[in-house]
């Protein structure tokens, strides 16, 4: 026998009342856990996404989706770029690494990025298995995509064009897979890497002439490679890309850069810090509203507690002078009443981050877009600690009066009243 | 084992009341009889230290209740009295077994397995052990209100009004049930009734008026 135990009878005893307060509570702190996970992850995987890129050049439009689109892989591009302008900038002192992105092929809704390997260096990709592509056609792919599409090493297939399934196949060119890529929990996780000239190769009306031109340039001794892509002549006044991932050399270069490049009438720079705030701002007012449901939800829910327990003590006034009358002192009946709305709220805060964390599982099965955010409904936050303790510190608060109220229970009278 | 001397009881609303000295053996049982509103109730929880701030002298099991810190009664209370009630105030999210559980639990003694067996079956009780109060029968609810009070094998058994809303064939079963559970525990009996047919049962009496 102990004090939990008749607390745990009293709980039992009263099952319906017990039900809807642990409900009203444990979705309350479900709704704040999902947000916290979900805002957490997506967080942690924006600033993974971003680190190394200062700055993105690309054709003028929306600096957000100059962003979602370029370092996040999610909207569309604004537009194409001349390379010969792109050079330019990456000449510019305080550039420090400059990465070309082409753009506009997909596999199965994966998209190709004709890039060079300092991108992959950026989310320190690894092997798995294979080697890194070379020439032009040959594909590293990321995990993610491995696990949807179940390319095998060495596996042909034709790209469409768009960025969407269900585009236009390219049939007469063929992509191989030369090595797949550990995963990094990165956007890199949902890309097919190749070289640029490969998407050129796709969109260009004669490959064979173009190709033949090109290899016959790079054995011409005036030849000088450009910068971003190296089989093509510097200031080729003809080759366009999608956009730049920019490192700065020094801090200056966040201060004069961006000017520099929005002064010239096509290019638009965008910075990965500065738009993802924007993002962020914009998606808390969403955030916020459903925050400020859940605290609702938790305070209806300590009301109803309170309620429980206030109404129960006029049920338990011959209980409680009862014990009394059995030795129990005030305190321990204080501290049943205590105890039994700290019990109330752990278990409703203990369910609700199950039931959190629960959706996100499914939903991180069920919803391929989540899959490809890398959102997990296994992790663990300290904060959750702080929902847990918060939970029970409410139940405490709610109990107080009751517990005051049973503490002073005057046995004499009670047993005296009929 | 009971020795009250000029006792007075002031109530919160003003007035007070006297009660006339007297004191009880051990092993003796008594009867305090007089009318509704005469006291009886109140000089019952004086005696099992339910109420406090009295003048006189109130001793039971030769301590002075009033040198007893508000803790140390409870202790006391719960260790050295039993009590049962006219209605059996049985806890009724508790089952059989776990109501006469509380009772050396909130005494602070030992959860002795044996002696609850011992009581329960003494009171014919053994098949309900582990049955829900509120499944009981009114005889069966009464004798396990009587096994809770006896289980601690108190020195004084207070009982108030137990039998006044029993007819008389469940009275003259209560107070013999009573009275053996006393003797078999070897507790001291205090009755506080008006219910007359309780006159014949026992023969010290304490009238109160």
């Amino acid at each position: 026998m102990s004090l939990f135990v008749l607390v745990w009878n009293y709980i039992k005893a009263r099952p319906l009342n017990t039900a809807i307060n642990i409900i009203l509570l444990s979705l309350g702190i479900a709704v704040i856990t999902i947000l916290l996970l979900f805002s957490n992850q997506l967080e942690q995987k924006i600033t993974q996404n971003a680190r190394g890129i200062d700055l993105v050049v690309g054709a003028k439009g929306s600096p957000l989706q100059l962003i979602l689109c370029n370092i996040f892989h999610i909207d569309f591009p604004t537009g194409n770029i001349k390379l010969s302008e792109a050079e330019k900038i990456s000449r510019n002192r305080l550039v420090k690494n400059a990465i070309p992105l082409a753009l506009g092929d997909s596999y199965q809704s994966y998209r190709i990025i004709g890039t060079n390997r300092s991108y992959a260096d950026l989310y320190k990709a690894e092997l798995a298995e294979g080697e890194w592509w070379k020439n032009s056609l040959e594909v590293s792919i990321g995990a993610n995509v491995r696990d949807i599409t179940k390319l095998k090493l060495n596996d042909q297939f034709a790209s469409a064009h768009g960025l969407t399934s269900g585009g236009h196949a390219h049939n007469d060119h063929l992509y191989v897979v030369k090595s797949i890529l550990k995963k990094t929990n990165t956007v890199l996780d949902n890309l097919i890497l190749t070289n640029v000239e490969s998407i050129w190769e796709m969109h260009e009306e004669h490959p064979e002439g173009e190709e033949d031109h090109a290899s016959g340039m790079s054995v011409d001794s005036t030849f000088m490679p450009s910068r971003l892509v190296a089989t093509v002549a510097a200031d080729d006044s003809v080759k366009e890309i999608t956009s730049v991932l920019i490192q700065y050399r020094s801090p200056m270069g966040a201060v004069q850069l961006p000017r520099f490049v929005n002064s010239q009438s096509s290019l638009q720079a965008a910075s990965p810090a500065f738009e993802t705030a924007r993002l962020f701002s914009i998606l808390g007012v969403g955030v916020e509203i459903l925050m400020g449901f859940a605290y609702v939800l938790i305070v209806i829910s300590g009301l109803s507690i309170f309620i429980a327990l206030y109404n129960s003590l006029k049920e338990r006034r011959y209980d409680m002078a009862i014990m009394r009358s059995m030795g129990a002192t005030r305190s321990k009946l204080f501290i049943s009443l205590m105890l039994e709305g700290g019990v109330l709220t752990l278990l409703g805060s203990v369910i609700g981050l199950l039931m959190g964390h629960g959706v996100l599982i499914i939903l991180s099965t069920m919803v391929e877009e989540t899959q490809k955010a890398g959102i997990s409904g296994i992790v663990f936050y300290p904060q959750e600690w702080i929902i847990l303790g918060g939970s029970v510190l409410l139940g405490l608060v709610c109990a107080l009066i009751p517990a005051i109220q049973a503490y002073r229970t005057d046995i004499s009278k009670v047993l005296a009243g009929n | 084992m009971v020795a009250v001397s000029k006792l007075i009881f002031k109530y919160p609303s003003g007035t007070s009341i006297q009660f006339p000295d007297f004191s009880v053996k051990k092993g003796e049982h008594f009867l305090l009889l007089g009318e509704s509103g005469s006291g009886k109730t109140t000089l019952l929880h004086l005696m099992g230290g339910l109420l406090r701030n009295y003048s006189g002298s109130i001793q039971v099991d030769e301590t002075e209740l009033r040198g007893l810190s508000e803790s140390d009664l409870d202790r006391f209370r719960g260790q050295k009295l039993g009590f049962i009630f006219q209605k059996n105030h049985l806890i009724s999210a508790l089952s059989v077994e776990k109501n006469l559980m509380m009772s050396p639990y909130l005494a602070g003694l030992p959860v002795d397995d044996n002696r609850i067996d011992e009581v329960l079956s003494t009171l014919e009780l053994s098949p309900k052990r582990k049955s829900n109060v509120t499944e009981l029968s009114q005889g069966q609810a009464q004798r396990v209100a009587i096994a809770r009070a006896v289980l601690n094998k108190p020195s004084i058994l207070f009982a108030d009004e137990p039998t006044s809303a029993l007819d008389d064939k469940n009275c003259d079963r209560v107070i013999s049930l009573l009275l053996e559970a006393a003797s078999h525990n070897q507790s001291t009996l205090i009755v506080a009734t008006h219910d007359s047919r309780l006159k014949d049962k026992i023969r010290n009496q304490i009238q109160l008026n």
